[in-house]
């Protein structure tokens, strides 16, 4: 793939037009960025008196120091999950074309420059359809197109209609009915310094498929303070029956903008597992919506976040009930540290028509300074009856005599601050049913926490 | 020279008032102790201090470890997980709960470093087969259920349980001088002989032990070398396990009547507590 987008646009008309040129979309995605376009120049940035983008400081964000970037020479980072899963033992397992019988795809872009797109061939075979979104909505327009950029709203605000008319580097999965992908897919979005990344994730799941999808950001280099700004989505289709686990892991260095739409819609009797996980950014602004469309559909939300420096993270969920005896069950979890400050706003939504429904949402937070701040706002709207719904938030510090009574079993004041922090998480660990991305999370987190006082 | 527990002349303080008034015991490894008194003497505040909880602030006197060779080596000087890893063990009356870390990965920390004085944080665990195999022994002498260490440390844990998941730390940590602060409370009267049992087979001759209760049960397989009497922040005196029984049986008027200082001293502290509800 050539690219002649230059290093220093903005996110104007003509970068739009070196975009379509480079990677021309069938008319229909070329005339959505179109409209997106048009709806960005009617916007402004949003400002602290809307309610999801309250306490959400956006002042040094400037939105024409950003464009869409050239592909770095620097050689992408591996991530922090990708290690997680060690080069399988062969013991028989079918090796694909990856030469890593534990992933069954893996995708990764820098810069939204994609570097690898590949998928076990056995699934290609089964109708599996990956690649990037170039690729697939030209190729299968008619399977992706009711879904691709349908789902979140593109004109919701500024940074949604800059995601619909500049993603770029996406990354496209559809599963067919009844089919089964076992081991997970992996995808990668990285940037350099002062890189951008605008990629889009689309997971579509017929009736009755499973599968795994990892994603996480990583920064290229290991200064831990590069710059760079992340305008992403991410769609998801879990049809009827059909189960799957998603996890985010935002892994960006500490000058890292990050904006994400993020929603999915789970049909009757689907299943998903979401699981969140935040450690990196300057300024996250989180939407993870969760929609139950048909009966008995089920979602779980897990949010593990952790917080340093002058980190600001803000998360709004959405658990919207459109359907009668489904099931929603929200657990976030953070951990504050130096001057730090997380903000959850999170709302349950029940319709007339959602008799039966069992929603659930809280969040626990843990300070580990006197300087961190977090806001927890759980909400109810509730049309329906005959339902249960119920939300907590909590917000403690490290006891002290927690730290005494292990120091008094010889453990280090450190040491102990790091298990009892362990601990906080691992309510939330435990609901994660993919062992490898517990143990990635609790390293990474264990490797930040510094003694409290 | 035998290895020893020296505390001189100990006073010890709670947001500057005074608790301990000048202690002064000495335990041989290899010997067992026990200290009774009222509530209030400063019996829990004694094993507190000699473990290093930072609320305890000691004004006077010293603790120290007197090794082999005779050597001192100064308690006040360490860190309470320095003290833990010098061979100092307190069984708390009241043990913290930590929620999602469960007891068989805190032990495994803890046995490690006592084990390896030295070990820095992040260095290795002991070997989880070499680990799991003399925790799954030792639960086993005592009577525990192999689920238990998947528990999480004191988190929803009975009175009881604590108690005994007190025993299987001092088990595993074999420390070569324990303070066990009212491990018996909790306990039915099976269970007290259980642990008095469990004690004396993981003492013997290699620990020093300080028993601080209100009964007489659990120094059944523990005989005291000596028993102390505690009031109003000193030991006033000290006897055989003679004295153990007829505490537990009397209870402290002879004492007071005897040292009327001290019972003054003790109605004074008493009456500060009562003043600040909030205090320890």
């Amino acid at each position: 793939m050539t690219t002649t987008t230059a290093p220093s646009s903005t996110f104007d008309r003509n970068a739009l037009e070196l975009l379509l040129h480079d990677h021309p979309l069938p008319d229909w995605a070329a005339q959505q960025r179109q409209a997106c376009m048009d709806r960005l120049e009617t916007l402004a940035l949003p400002d602290r008196r809307q309610e999801h983008w309250m306490r959400t400081d956006l002042r040094m964000f400037k939105p024409h120091a950003w464009g869409l970037r050239a592909a770095p020479t620097a050689a992408p980072p591996e991530g922090m999950l990708a290690p997680a899963f060690p080069q399988a033992a062969a013991d028989g397992d079918s090796v694909g074309v990856l030469g890593r019988p534990d992933y069954a795809g893996r995708f990764a872009a820098v810069n939204g420059h994609v570097i690898r797109n590949e998928i076990d061939p056995a699934f290609s075979k089964q109708g599996v359809i990956f690649g990037t979104a170039a690729e697939v909505l030209a190729t299968h327009g008619d399977v992706v197109r009711d879904h691709w950029l349908q789902i979140i709203d593109t004109e919701n605000d500024y940074f949604a209609a800059l995601h619909g008319a500049f993603h770029r580097g996406s990354m496209v999965l559809y599963v067919p009915a009844g089919v089964k992908i076992a081991n997970p897919i992996h995808c990668l979005a990285a940037i350099d310094d002062g890189g951008v990344d605008t990629s889009h994730v689309l997971v579509v799941l017929g009736d009755g498929a499973e599968a795994t999808v990892l994603t996480e950001t990583a920064s290229c280099g290991a200064t831990g303070t590069a710059t760079g700004f992340h305008c992403g989505g991410t769609e998801i289709v879990v049809g009827k029956g059909a189960f799957l686990r998603m996890v985010n892991v935002q892994n960006w260095d500490r000058g890292v903008w990050h904006v994400a739409r993020q929603k999915a819609v789970v049909h009757s009797r689907g299943r998903l597992q979401w699981t969140l996980a935040a450690l990196g950014s300057r300024l996250s602004q989180v939407a993870q919506d969760v929609a139950l469309v048909g009966e008995h559909a089920e979602g779980q939300v897990n949010g593990v976040m952790f917080t340093e420096g002058r980190q600001q993270l803000v998360y709004n969920t959405l658990q919207h009930h459109e359907a009668a005896s489904c099931r929603s069950d929200l657990l976030y979890k953070g951990a504050l540290q130096d001057r730090s400050r997380l903000v959850w706003r999170g709302m349950i939504k029940v319709d007339k028509a959602a008799q039966k429904t069992d929603g659930y949402q809280r969040n626990d937070n843990l300070m580990l300074s006197d300087a961190a701040r977090a806001d927890s706002i759980p909400g109810l709207e509730i049309e329906a009856d005959d339902v249960r719904c119920t939300h907590g938030a909590t917000s403690g510090r490290v006891d002290e005599e927690q730290i005494f009574y292990a120091q008094a079993r010889g453990l280090s004041a450190d040491e102990a601050a790091r298990l009892v922090v362990a601990g906080f998480f691992q309510q939330v660990f435990d609901r994660i049913t993919i062992a490898s991305v517990r143990e990635a999370l609790a390293a990474a987190i264990g490797s930040r926490i510094r003694r409290v006082s | 020279m035998s290895e020893r527990l020296e505390i001189k002349n100990l006073h010890v303080a709670v947001e500057g008032r005074e608790i301990l008034k000048g202690v002064n015991l000495t335990i041989g490894r290899g010997e067992v102790h026990a200290l009774m008194g009222p509530n209030g003497s400063g019996k829990s505040t004694l094993g507190y201090a000699i473990m290093g909880h930072p609320t305890y602030e000691v004004t006077a006197g010293s603790i120290k470890l007197i090794d082999e060779e005779g050597t001192a080596h100064d308690v006040l000087d360490m860190e309470p997980d320095g003290r833990a890893r010098a061979g100092v063990f307190l069984a708390f009356q009241r043990p913290m709960a930590i929620p999602g870390v469960r007891l068989a990965d805190f032990l495994r920390h803890s046995v490690t470093n006592v084990r390896n004085p030295d070990r820095k944080e992040g260095q290795e665990l002991m070997p989880m087969r070499e680990f799991r195999g003399e925790l799954k022994d030792k639960m086993k002498e005592l009577s525990m259920d192999s689920d238990f260490a998947r528990r999480y440390v004191n988190d929803g844990f009975s009175g009881g349980e604590m108690k005994r998941a007190e025993i299987l730390q001092l088990a595993m940590l074999r420390p070569r001088f324990a303070i066990l602060d009212e491990t018996d409370s909790g306990l039915d009267a099976d269970a007290v002989r259980l642990a008095s049992e469990s004690i004396a087979r993981i003492g013997g001759a290699e620990m020093g032990i300080l028993i601080i209760t209100h009964h007489e049960q659990l120094l059944e397989h523990n005989i005291p070398l000596q028993t102390h009497v505690m009031l109003g922040g000193r030991i006033v005196e000290s006897g055989g396990p003679e004295l153990a029984a007829e505490l537990h049986k009397q209870g402290y008027e002879r004492i007071r009547k005897a040292y009327p200082e001290a019972a003054a001293a003790e109605e004074e502290m008493e009456a500060e507590r009562r003043l600040e509800p909030a205090a320890n």
